[in-house]
């Protein structure tokens, strides 16, 4: 047993690190029943394949209700017998009733922010790559690290059993604004439906907790010798960021939950306040619904990043690895992780502009906003500066990066429009911002979580996915998303309001029917290819071209440094010391030096 | 026994250090809370709420819970196993002292005619039960911490040596204190 024996003086309470050397121990008396292996596991990187697996779950079923009112707004007179078969009432005549239409898109959007592109994406390469990366045998405290996928599993099964209760599910849109969500009476959604989307919210909120107070913790903490905080990959930094917003901002949703849960079931009056309802006064006074969504967005904003984060630091690396150059300024990539984490805290108010916010305050949110620009210009101009003359190496992960890339740009750009409350009043609610977010954080973040999957699939499962499937993946993808997205722009400067289920009743949206068709077709074709990702991604787990050398990439990083299935530990031996930063790239002639390797005397410096 | 991380020796472990994160995170809930108190105040409707006395007296209670649960974690050092063992289960009674006070507390106010939640209640006085109870479940939880660990410090097969998750509680329980205190003032001087 050659493991760095450096006691701590506290020995039996580091039961997760005694379990991580546990395996190099007893190697070969040691067998791990089906239940902790796979199930109950502690092992970070089953962790992050249970948390993957269930992402890609809820990205199919979020994902088939985007389609689900797509049709409805693309085909608005069309009727599809099929529909009332599978759904009932939901979508009698064939038609998706309004109170369907709306929980589609409260459900679509709630699965796909938290549970695909939260869980899915910081859940899952946060816990693959943190221990990998930083040359850790697991987590600060696998226990926790169990418990945070479990919460996640109760509350995607709690949100899953609120689509079956005979009300529906939540309806409200994904961002639960009272009074509507409050009133059982006002709305199908907002009877028990809302009721499980809030207890789903909270156990959601609580593995988010559980898990970053771990990354963090193990970042800071658990870090093999040589490996300086500047010397950290980016993937792991913003991973870090990621984390630190998640912990600071999430308890304030929560908050925010607790006081709507009130206001549901005790009779409060924190948002409610002289209501009619269906001719009934309500006795509430006193409360204040903009209350809730200050509450919500000082979540909601940090969220987004929550979101991209992950995606900017895998790019990074990915861009940066199949460049075969060093990152272009490293520090001032972490500066504008930095800088973003920062600016995520002060710039909520501008998802209120038209809530009446005194516009002198709003001035201030509007600067905010702006300036988030500068570290996105930053990170945007590194990239193409590591890009520019690079010996580009187009794997489907580098081309998933490059086309992040395009949706940052593109998706970034209209968040300058979006950012001015003079403009922003007009096109809040239009189509305008929702083609904004959905390629600056949805699609762009896809993209990251693709790239993520292709390029560390042969970590993960020791075996490749098929590249002819992942081109036609990847194109079909970039070019689906802006046909999607870039007509939503043209609609919602025209002034095509969001949140319609119909527009061919309005003789001044019945023009677009035209273009709606084309988004909702292309939207299926898009979703079907994403079919094709699952499919490539499950077949090659048995099936995929065997990864036979250690470090198919030619990367820097730890990870690659350990077996090509590594166990649970990761590494058999001692952790490997960390000598350089991780973005030695065509140095000196040299494709690529590890990080693992030390540095001679007749290196050239940086 | 090898441990496997480089840990330093002069290094904060890292389960207490995840403790020190999880505690900012429950900072920000209250900062949260209290913050939405705050808007709400300045708006139509307020109410000067009371605060019982019998607040202040759990206010104390938890106090003193602090100091015995220092102590208990000090005499755990010096190895005084019997004293740590009673000062255990003191810090538990007047934690549970604590809860009771807490909840004959809201209790007091339907004596008072004031009502906290249902119709006729103001938002003034559902923030308190709102946010006296959130901190009253985090006791809880610290509460069903130390009687894990006063209930190893019982077992008599089996020695305990480590200090780690005793002064890990210790820690959480100062924290609630600290924040109950804070509580009770912010909710006395922003009446």
């Amino acid at each position: 047993m050659s493991i760095t024996t450096v006691s701590t003086g506290h020995e039996s309470e580091v039961s997760t690190s005694a379990h991580g050397h546990h395996e190099g121990h007893h190697e070969h008396h040691h067998e791990e029943s089906f239940i902790s292996k796979y199930v109950f596991s502690q092992d970070h990187k089953m962790i992050a394949k249970q948390f993957l697996i269930t992402g890609m779950i809820w990205a199919v079923i979020g994902g088939l209700f985007s389609v689900l009112f797509r049709l409805q707004l693309g085909y608005p007179e069309m009727s599809f017998p099929i529909l009332e078969d599978l759904f009932g009432k939901w979508a009698a005549g064939g038609r998706i009733s309004n109170e369907f239409y709306y929980a589609l898109v409260t459900m679509h959007g709630t699965i796909l922010v938290f549970f695909v592109l939260t869980a899915g994406l910081s859940g899952t390469f946060a816990n693959f790559l943190i221990p990998l990366q930083i040359g850790a045998r697991d987590m600060a405290s696998p226990m926790l690290n169990m418990l945070s996928y479990w919460f996640f599993f109760l509350a995607s099964i709690i949100m899953f059993a609120s689509m079956f209760i005979q009300t529906g599910p939540a309806s409200g849109g994904w961002t639960i604004y009272p009074p509507l969500s409050a009133l059982g009476q006002a709305s199908e959604g907002s009877k028990l439906g809302m009721d499980y989307w809030l207890v789903s919210m909270a156990m959601f909120i609580v593995s988010s907790l559980l898990g970053g107070l771990n990354y963090i913790s193990t970042i800071l903490n658990m870090r093999t010798k040589g490996m300086t905080m500047t010397r950290l990959p980016l993937t792991i930094w913003a991973l870090f960021f990621t984390a630190v917003l998640g912990v600071l901002s999430f308890p304030v949703l929560l908050s925010g939950a607790i006081l709507l849960l009130f206001d549901r079931n005790l009779g409060t009056s924190f948002y409610l306040s002289e209501i009619v309802v269906k001719g009934e006064i309500l006795p509430n006074e006193g409360g204040s619904a903009i209350l809730f969504q200050h509450l919500f967005w000082f979540l909601g904003h940090p969220e987004v990043y929550i979101i991209l984060l992950p995606a900017l630091g895998m790019v990074s690396e990915i861009l940066s690895v199949n460049s075969r150059k060093p990152i272009f300024g490293y520090l001032a990539m972490v500066g504008s992780l930095f800088a973003i984490a920062i600016l995520a805290f002060l710039v909520w108010a501008h998802h209120m502009f038209v809530t009446g916010l005194n516009p002198f305050l709003g001035a201030f949110f509007v600067l905010l906003t702006l300036l988030i620009a500068v570290p996105s210009a930053i990170k945007v101009f590194n990239w193409l500066t590591t890009l520019w003359r690079g010996n580009l190496r187009f794997t489907p992960a580098m081309l998933f990066a490059i086309g992040f890339v395009s949706l940052f740009i593109s998706g970034g750009l209209t968040g300058i429009f979006l950012g001015n409350s003079t403009l922003d009043i007009h096109l809040h609610d239009t189509y305008f911002v929702v083609a904004h977010f959905h390629i600056v954080m949805g699609v762009a973040s896809m993209f990251g979580m693709f790239a993520g999957v292709y390029h560390w699939y042969p970590k993960m499962y020791g075996r490749y996915m098929n590249n002819t499937l992942a081109y036609i993946h990847f194109w079909v993808s970039l070019v689906g998303a802006y046909l999607i997205f870039w007509p939503m722009h043209y609609q919602g400067l025209a002034g095509m309001p969001r949140r319609y289920t119909d527009f061919s009743n309005w003789e001044s949206f019945k023009n677009f029917g035209e273009m709606n068709r084309f988004i909702s077709t292309v939207a299926m074709i898009v979703f079907v290819v994403q079919l094709l990702f699952i499919f490539n991604f499950f077949y090659s787990i048995w099936k995929g071209r065997k990864v036979t050398s250690q470090n198919p990439w030619g990367a820097n990083t730890l990870e690659w440094t350990a077996p090509i299935r590594p166990g649970h530990g990761n590494w058999p031996g001692e952790i490997p010391e960390v000598h350089r930063w991780a973005y030695d790239y065509g140095k000196d002639g040299r494709d690529f030096i590890a990080q693992t390797e030390p540095i001679s005397d007749s290196e050239s410096k940086h | 026994m090898a441990t496997v991380m480089n840990v330093q020796r002069d290094k904060i472990h890292p389960h207490k250090f995840t403790l020190w994160v999880a505690i900012g995170s429950i900072i920000m809930m209250f900062a949260g809370l209290t913050s939405a108190y705050i808007v709400k105040r300045s708006q139509a409707g307020w109410v000067m709420v009371e605060i019982p006395l019998l607040f202040w007296i759990s206010t104390a209670t938890i106090l003193l819970s602090s100091v015995s649960i220092h102590f208990a974690v000090q005499h755990f050092k010096k190895r005084n196993l019997e004293t740590y063992k009673k000062l255990l289960y003191v810090t538990l009674a007047l934690g549970m002292a604590f809860l009771v006070m807490q909840v004959l507390g809201f209790n007091m106010y339907r004596d008072m005619d004031i009502r906290l939640t249902g119709a006729g209640s103001n938002a003034s006085y559902s923030f308190i039960l709102a946010i006296a109870g959130l901190h009253g479940l985090h006791v809880l939880g610290g509460i069903i911490a130390l009687a894990w660990v006063t209930f190893k410090a019982s077992n008599q097969s089996r020695r305990e040596y480590n200090t780690v998750p005793a002064e890990i509680i210790a820690t959480y329980w100062h924290f609630v204190d600290v924040l109950w205190i804070y509580l009770i003032l912010f909710f006395n001087w922003m009446r």
